[in-house]
């Protein structure tokens, strides 16, 4: 039985499952993906590093708002999270 | 046994010791800490001809700027010989501005109001016009400085601490460290801000003091906003200035991997590396003055640093006759980057006996005689 607190939110378009009180970061580490964006010269896959908010690494575009920190941003039912 | 120690692995020393190498001589390089990890970590990266007065440090910098040139071939680091638009809030300082530039006699484009956003597209409204100088450039100089050391100094000893000087009689004739004795025919100081206590362990004190500086650093933008370096001319005068108080103006510029830093502040409180939010809000609040659109973008960090500055604000760049063998290439105040190329250059030129082809007078250390540091 699902429980009330968990919901899912979108990631590229597919669902991911999410539980409240969760940070985006954690939601997609938790559905095991590991990198959702590349540096602009290498290609290198980035995602979370700090995982605190200092290293700007893993940010995101939710909702349509771009270059939010995936580590610090709080996932909330049906977020359309973008990766780039 | 080295014919060179060199003292400072940031970008002057790494500059002296890649210089010496290609001029023959085998060089040593002890730093206590890692490269770059004083002031040349710190800064900007500013290789700027537009904020010299005309005179002694303008050539060094004209010299300069031709070598980073030359340096930048290497490869390995980010050199952007992209210009500087100081920009000028009244006519009054717009033509104080188009004098300087007439009195500086380096390559300069006189900037009518109207013709501002041809240079920056994003700069505020309202300004009286600018003057745009095309050899202004930045360099990543930790990255720089680390290049130039891979080809000027075989032995790299990072983690050690000079302590004092090996001397017959009054000559210098290498350092002690905490780990070894190094033996060497000449020594050169390029401590940065902490030259004066190298200075002192040889009997020859400098007086170079710091003066701290914060650096912003926004978060990355996806599509650049600014292109080139841009300042108001409140920083020229700021430069030059002798007061110990808070003075702060902005130098905004983009870098290659989307941020945008944003300085400069300059203040005398000593080594202390307090963050201050009153600097760093003075900071944000010149830089969206200048241009707007940063009012919606996020800073990620703050760094400061410690400028070596001398009372006459020109480095210390020659012999000391009162320690015959060591040599002085510190005191760069903010602009150790831009002049390294050519400090390293000149102290190559005085180890090997080769003219130096510029007058070092204004530099040499002797010019404080009787001042108390």
């Amino acid at each position: 039985m699902k429980h009330e607190t968990e919901f899912e939110i979108s990631f590229d378009g597919g669902p991911v499952p999410a539980r409240q009180g969760q940070t985006i970061g954690a939601v997609l580490h938790a559905a095991g993906i590991r990198s959702w964006r590349t540096t602009r010269f290498g290609g290198r896959p980035r995602g979370l590093f700090c995982g605190i908010g200092v290293c700007f690494d893993c940010l995101v575009t939710v909702n349509g708002t771009p270059s939010l920190r995936a580590c610090q941003t709080e996932a909330l039912p049906g977020d359309e999270v973008t990766s780039g | 046994m080295p014919d060179v120690v060199v003292i400072g692995a940031g970008v002057v020393g790494a500059a002296c010791a890649y210089y010496a190498a290609r001029a023959g001589l085998e060089v040593t390089v002890v730093e206590r800490g890692s490269v770059a990890s004083g002031t040349t970590g710190a800064g900007e990266g500013n290789v700027l001809v537009s904020d010299k007065e005309p005179g002694p440090e303008l050539d060094l910098a004209l010299l300069s700027n031709v070598l980073w040139r030359e340096l930048a071939e290497l490869g390995g680091f980010e050199f952007e010989a992209k210009g500087g638009l100081v920009v000028a809030e009244t006519g009054e300082v717009q033509r104080a501005l188009t004098g300087l530039a007439r009195a500086q006699a380096v390559e300069h484009e006189v900037v009518a109001p109207e013709d501002l956003p041809r240079y920056e597209p994003h700069l505020a409204t309202g300004l009286a016009g600018g003057v745009f100088y095309p050899q202004d450039a930045q360099v990543q100089p930790m990255l720089a400085a680390a290049r130039l050391l891979r080809h000027g100094a075989p032995e790299l000893r990072t983690g050690e601490t000079v302590t004092g000087f090996l001397r017959s009689g009054d000559r210098v004739t290498g350092v002690r460290t905490d780990r070894a004795e190094i033996p060497a025919a000449a020594v050169v100081n390029a401590a940065g801000t902490w030259a004066g206590e190298i200075a002192e362990l040889a009997g020859a004190p400098l007086p170079i003091l710091p003066r701290r500086g914060f650096v912003l650093v926004t978060e990355p933008l996806p599509e650049p906003l600014i292109r080139h370096k841009v300042y108001t001319a409140a920083y020229v005068t700021n430069v030059a200035s002798d007061s110990a108080g808070l003075e702060s103006s902005a130098v905004v510029e983009g870098t290659p991997s989307g941020t945008v830093l944003i300085g400069a502040s300059r203040e005398r409180v000593g080594f202390d590396r307090t963050l201050s939010i009153p600097v760093l809000r003075a900071l944000a609040r010149q830089a969206v003055e200048l241009f707007p659109v940063l009012a919606d973008t996020r800073l990620i960090r703050a760094y400061c640093g410690f400028r070596p500055y001398c009372p006459d604000h020109l480095p210390v760049i020659g012999p000391d006759p009162r320690a015959p063998g060591l040599y002085h290439a510190c005191g760069h105040e903010g602009a150790g980057i831009g002049l390294a190329p050519a400090t390293g250059h000149l102290v190559a030129r005085l180890l090997t006996g080769a003219e130096t082809g510029l007058d070092l007078r204004p530099f040499l250390p002797d010019r404080f005689a009787g001042e108390t540091s």
